[in-house]
């Protein structure tokens, strides 16, 4: 009697302070170093307010993290909150009711006001009901040079994508890899869309990407992509790293004249201490075209049975979006925030010019906000095949143009 | 006496219905009799039904005819990985029948410290194929692997870099499929040989038969059932050979070593495309069956006629 007594005590105990201090799961694909710092710094808000944050980080970037993240939702054990590229990735979910309806929250903190550029709040929003909280901005199309690499070739850094082209023979004479490049599809598929943008322009990108126009993505304008791509391609043999970090680690240590990463890879120079304008340098739309596209993270709630998570749930996604977070987790992760409103004069000469363009107005949805993962699939699958084989460029182009015409 | 004797009736009261015979067994069978009816069949018919869908991320009844399966063998990759399953099964099937025979043959042979070998042998099966995957990617590494050992030995234009080659990716992940999977088939080869009488290698010997000659002409013959089972292990394994490609290359480099399995895992979750997904898993059931069929005819149906 006396134990079982005991033994009540006790659960009622576990069960009072459980109550008091809410745990949330959280998922995510933010593994390497910088992103695990930037994580680091939502964790320590959330903790901050008296609840816990449980953290449930998944190894191997977005496309493996995305098939245990739904497919955790589906079979009913939902985690209470998980990171998620905003656009068409968790469209069918929000649409069988699996996400939690964040309107509320939403205009109580004036999302609308403070969104910047409004297209982020629109791909969390289906119906005109909100379901996500865009937490930074990523635009994939930046070249990041390495300022070692090109002192041991002796010759100037480029300041464009043209004179990165001419000057690789140097590179390759010191003997130094000139384009890093890691051997995954998807990091292959933002190289082709960041040399898209940078050679193509803004109209035929949009008309492609945005309308699904097949002609012109088997025109003349994307045939001179192709092209580039070929030359991208050359330039990149010989590297044989996997990971995307492992590639920017070659250029952080001069083994590697450049890398197209998106700006997540700020992060990484971060972590190693060393200088913008000084030991690396970065340049946004390649140098050619001031144009970003302005994809990034967001956080999805998945709808949970028990009231006091779902009320957690709503408190975490004010608390993600707050200013101080947004400061501190953006500088971190060397995205851009997605509130207009903040001081970000911490922020280094790299993200300076990522803002400056943010507000100029230079932005694009990203590929994410416009195809769904079936098209980027068939993309990223057409792009691992082309960067490791000896595909033409008018092959390739022909595909492409086919797998456009079949997108919806 | 007395029993065949008894009148008709009393005989057809006593005699139980047959549905009834055995009944506890029968009880017994019925949660596996589910089980398989459930959900190896009703799951079956299900992907195939669904695969005419255009279900994306979530299944929906929306009929759209042949359409999945124009796309889906219109895809190179998707043909890729059907040329490369091909390959790896067929030299996967010989090799470890080879492998596995000798092996056993070798050790029947009434050999020393034959359950420290058989141990040995058998050991890399009691490893998942992640972690066989793993460990020879970082053996056929050209930097930290094989060849920098060798190299390091003073053969210093010795190249062995099987993984980085999309023409020879196959065979890499050749080498470690067989490597695990040969000490299984050992041990069943073993137990088989185990099985044959003493007195037929005496008779054999009697009669002056060579020790090869012994094992082609009497003995394999002999195994047949050893070697039917052996068979369809292996089968079984190439089909669903997906977690060592995984593991081991993820595919590449480029397309180079995808195998069907990973075709329909990527379609179904990262692709968000349920439809294409179940199209290429019927494809996979179609082309089990066409080997299949034929086969259990002829093993099966043969004797029944006989």
């Amino acid at each position: 009697m006396k134990l079982t007594t005991k033994l009540l005590a006790a659960t009622c105990i576990v069960s009072a302070s459980a109550a008091s201090a809410i745990e949330l799961e959280v998922t995510h694909w933010w593994t390497s170093g910088g992103e695990a710092a930037a994580v680091t710094k939502f964790a320590e808000a959330w903790n901050a307010t008296g609840n816990t944050w449980l953290d449930g980080a998944i190894a191997g970037s977005g496309g493996t993290a995305r098939p245990i993240i739904i497919s955790r939702i589906l079979g009913g054990d939902p985690m209470a909150a998980t990171q998620l590229n905003h656009g068409r990735q968790a469209e069918e979910l929000i649409e069988a009711g699996l996400m939690l309806d964040l309107t509320e929250v939403a205009e109580a903190g004036n999302w609308a006001e403070i969104v910047n550029p409004p297209s982020l709040l629109d791909s969390c929003t289906l119906d005109g009901r909100i379901y996500c909280v865009p937490v930074n901005i990523h635009s994939t199309q930046w070249l990041w040079l390495s300022h070692a690499a090109y002192e041991t070739a002796g010759v100037p850094v480029p300041t464009n994508w043209t004179e990165f082209v001419d000057t690789a023979p140097a590179l390759r004479e010191a003997g130094l890899q000139p384009l890093a490049m890691g051997q995954q599809g998807w990091q292959q598929n933002l190289a082709f869309g960041a040399i898209t943008l940078a050679v193509a322009g803004l109209e035929p990108w949009s008309e492609v990407t945005i309308n699904k126009n097949a002609e012109v993505a088997a025109g003349p304008e994307y045939a001179a992509v192709f092209e580039a791509v070929v030359d991208a391609r050359e330039l990149a043999r010989g590297s044989n790293v996997q990971d995307w970090n492992q590639a920017t680690n070659m250029v952080i240590t001069g083994t590697a004249g450049a890398q197209l990463m998106g700006d997540w890879a700020q992060g990484e120079f971060a972590v190693a201490g060393l200088e913008e304008g000084v030991d690396y340098s970065c340049l946004p739309g390649l140098g050619l075209n001031a144009i970003l596209d302005t994809g990034g993270d967001a956080f999805y709630f998945p709808v949970n049975r028990s009231p006091e998570i779902t009320a957690a749930q709503l408190e975490l996604a004010a608390l993600l979006i707050s200013p101080e977070v947004q400061v501190d987790f953006n500088l971190a992760k060397g995205s851009l925030p997605v509130r207009g409103d903040i001081d970000m004069a911490s922020a280094n000469g790299c993200m300076q010019q990522g803002l400056e363009i943010l507000a100029s107005g230079g932005v694009l949805p990203s590929g994410d906000q416009s195809l769904t993962p079936d098209s980027q699939t068939q993309i990223e699958d057409l792009m691992a095949e082309f960067w490791s084989g000896s595909m033409s460029a008018a092959d390739a182009q022909a595909r492409y143009a086919s797998i456009i015409a079949s997108a919806d | 006496m007395t029993t065949t004797l008894a009148p008709p009736q009393a005989r057809a009261a006593k005699r139980p219905v047959r549905l009834f015979r055995n009944l506890m067994s029968k009880i017994a069978l019925v949660p596996m009799i589910l089980t398989a009816l459930v959900i190896f069949v009703g799951g079956t018919a299900w992907t195939v039904v669904y695969s005419f869908t255009n279900s994306r991320l979530l299944p929906r009844l929306e009929f759209v005819g042949f359409d999945q399966y124009e796309r889906l063998w219109s895809t190179a990759r998707w043909v890729i990985s059907i040329q490369n399953l091909a390959l790896y099964g067929f030299l996967s099937m010989i090799l470890s029948l080879v492998i596995g025979f000798t092996l056993a043959a070798l050790l029947d042979r009434k050999i020393r410290f034959e359950g420290a070998f058989r141990t040995i042998f058998l050991y890399p099966f009691a490893l998942s194929f992640v972690v066989t995957g793993v460990a020879w990617q970082w053996i056929l590494n050209p930097d930290f692997g094989l060849q920098n050992l060798v190299r390091e030995w003073g053969w210093t234009s010795f190249t062995f870099n099987p993984l980085n080659d999309p023409d020879t990716v196959m065979f890499g992940l050749l080498i470690a499929g067989i490597w695990q999977g040969s000490g299984l088939i050992m041990c069943i080869m073993l137990a088989g040989l185990r099985g044959i009488d003493e007195d037929i290698w005496k008779a054999a010997r009697v009669d002056g038969i060579g020790t090869v000659k012994t094992y082609v002409r009497i003995i394999i013959p002999m195994m047949r059932p050893v070697f039917v089972t052996a068979l369809v292990l292996i089968a079984s394994g190439i089909i669903k050979l997906y977690d060592l490609v995984v593991a081991q290359t993820n595919g590449g480099p480029g397309i180079s070593s995808e195998v069907p399995a990973k075709y329909v895992i990527d379609y179904m979750f990262r692709a968000q495309n349920l439809g294409q997904g179940f199209a290429a898993s019927t494809m996979m059931l179609v082309s089990v069956l066409i080997i299949l069929v034929p086969w259990a005819y002829l093993e099966f149906g043969g004797k029944k006629r006989g």
